[in-house]
């Protein structure tokens, strides 16, 4: 079950490392980052703004 | 025969300090997050609701708000009107106690954009954090110019009976001291801090506040219920065993029983209020831009430099 997350919410996060822009993968439900090459989950509607939670990405 | 320089460490900046073990703390909020509400979070729920009382007084509008921690959150139905939407963050899976939009991530790594929010509220959470001044610049720069940072955390008093009570036993039967008990800063150092984050118009004061315990067992499970379990990563990993525990309680009781036999334990709370800064904040003027002379000021008659002053 997947509950998608507030559009609001998801416009004033960034990635916690870079703090840079993030891009919104609704199916996976992720947020990516490109330059942190991580892709943050979203459970339940809850962004995991976790690196130590994060997928590596190869880019 | 050529020798080898020696390997010189170089040492730690203050932002590669560890003081505190966040895995740990994670572990123990989530521990503490499922019996949390209602048992345990009255030290919470009365720090937030001083923080309601302070933002009474504010006289403005804050559409969008954060609050740093979700132990200490305004209840659904408490919420100012001045305020709008409300976004809470903490680092655990499920937030301690209900609200409506969560985000899980590490106080020390804000995931928001520069100028979001027009309120930054948190309450008993700041604490534990490795690099408070980092944070609190992160904090800052999250804050739309003239925003408002409102927040309570515990202060260099806190727990000071059982710090001491702790010490005496450990140099007495163990020999040496580990920290058992958070280095808290004070309120010095804590408006030291917001200025150096950058706030405008930092405002720090403090409150003790006295819990009475039947003993030091009932208080350290308080604690941990509370998700406060010493989490320093010096920390002794090896319980101090039984003995311990009861020559701690021995000396407390005796230092400090009240006549029911209950023992007190402080809790310092220490406020802080800062603004990002803005063009419209009041500031102190140039020297030498005033207007009229000091003398006339006083009624007075004004002596010029290098004159000697006169009986």
């Amino acid at each position: 079950m997947s509950v998608d997350v507030d559009p609001k919410v998801l416009e004033i996060l960034v990635c916690p490392i870079t703090k840079g822009p993030l891009e919104y993968d609704r199916a996976a439900q992720e947020l990516i980052s490109p330059q942190a090459k991580l892709a943050y989950p979203i459970r339940d509607g809850i962004p995991v703004m976790l690196p130590d939670e994060a997928r590596e990405i190869e880019g | 025969m050529v020798e080898e320089a020696p390997v010189v460490p170089t040492p730690p900046s203050s932002s590669e300090i560890t003081i505190f073990d966040r895995k740990a703390i994670k572990a123990s909020r989530e521990r503490a997050a499922k019996n949390f509400a209602g048992k345990h979070d009255f030290l919470f729920k009365w720090t937030t609701d001083r923080l309601l009382e302070r933002l009474e007084d504010v006289r403005r509008e804050f559409p969008l708000a954060l609050q740093i921690g979700s132990r200490g959150t305004i209840p659904p139905g408490q919420k100012p009107e001045k305020i709008g939407q409300m976004i809470t963050l903490d680092n655990t899976d499920t937030p301690a106690t209900p609200c409506q939009h969560y985000i899980q991530a590490e106080e020390e790594f804000l995931p928001f954009a520069p100028q979001t929010f027009d309120l930054i509220l948190s309450t008993l959470n700041l604490h534990s954090i490795n690099d408070l001044p980092g944070t609190l610049l992160q904090i800052r720069k999250a804050l739309k110019p003239d925003g408002l940072f409102l927040a309570a955390m515990f202060g260099g008093e806190t727990l000071h009976e059982l710090r001491a009570a702790m010490m005496q036993t450990e140099m007495e039967s163990l020999g040496g001291l580990s920290p058992r008990i958070f280095p808290f800063a004070d309120k010095p150092q804590t408006g030291a801090l917001l200025q150096r984050a950058g706030f405008a118009l930092p405002v720090v004061d403090s409150e003790i506040v006295t819990v009475t315990y039947s003993d030091i067992f009932a208080l350290m499970h308080d604690l941990r219920a509370m998700g406060e379990n010493n989490t320093i990563q010096a920390r002794d990993k090896t319980p101090p065993g039984k003995t311990f525990f009861m020559d701690t309680a021995v000396r407390y009781h005796n230092e400090h029983q009240e006549p029911d036999q209950r023992i007190p334990a402080s809790f310092e709370i220490i406020f802080m209020i800062g603004w990002a800064p803005h063009a419209s904040q009041q500031k102190p003027l140039p020297p030498g831009s005033a207007k009229h002379s000091l003398a006339e000021a006083l009624s007075t008659k004004e002596i010029k430099t290098g004159e000697p002053a006169k009986p």
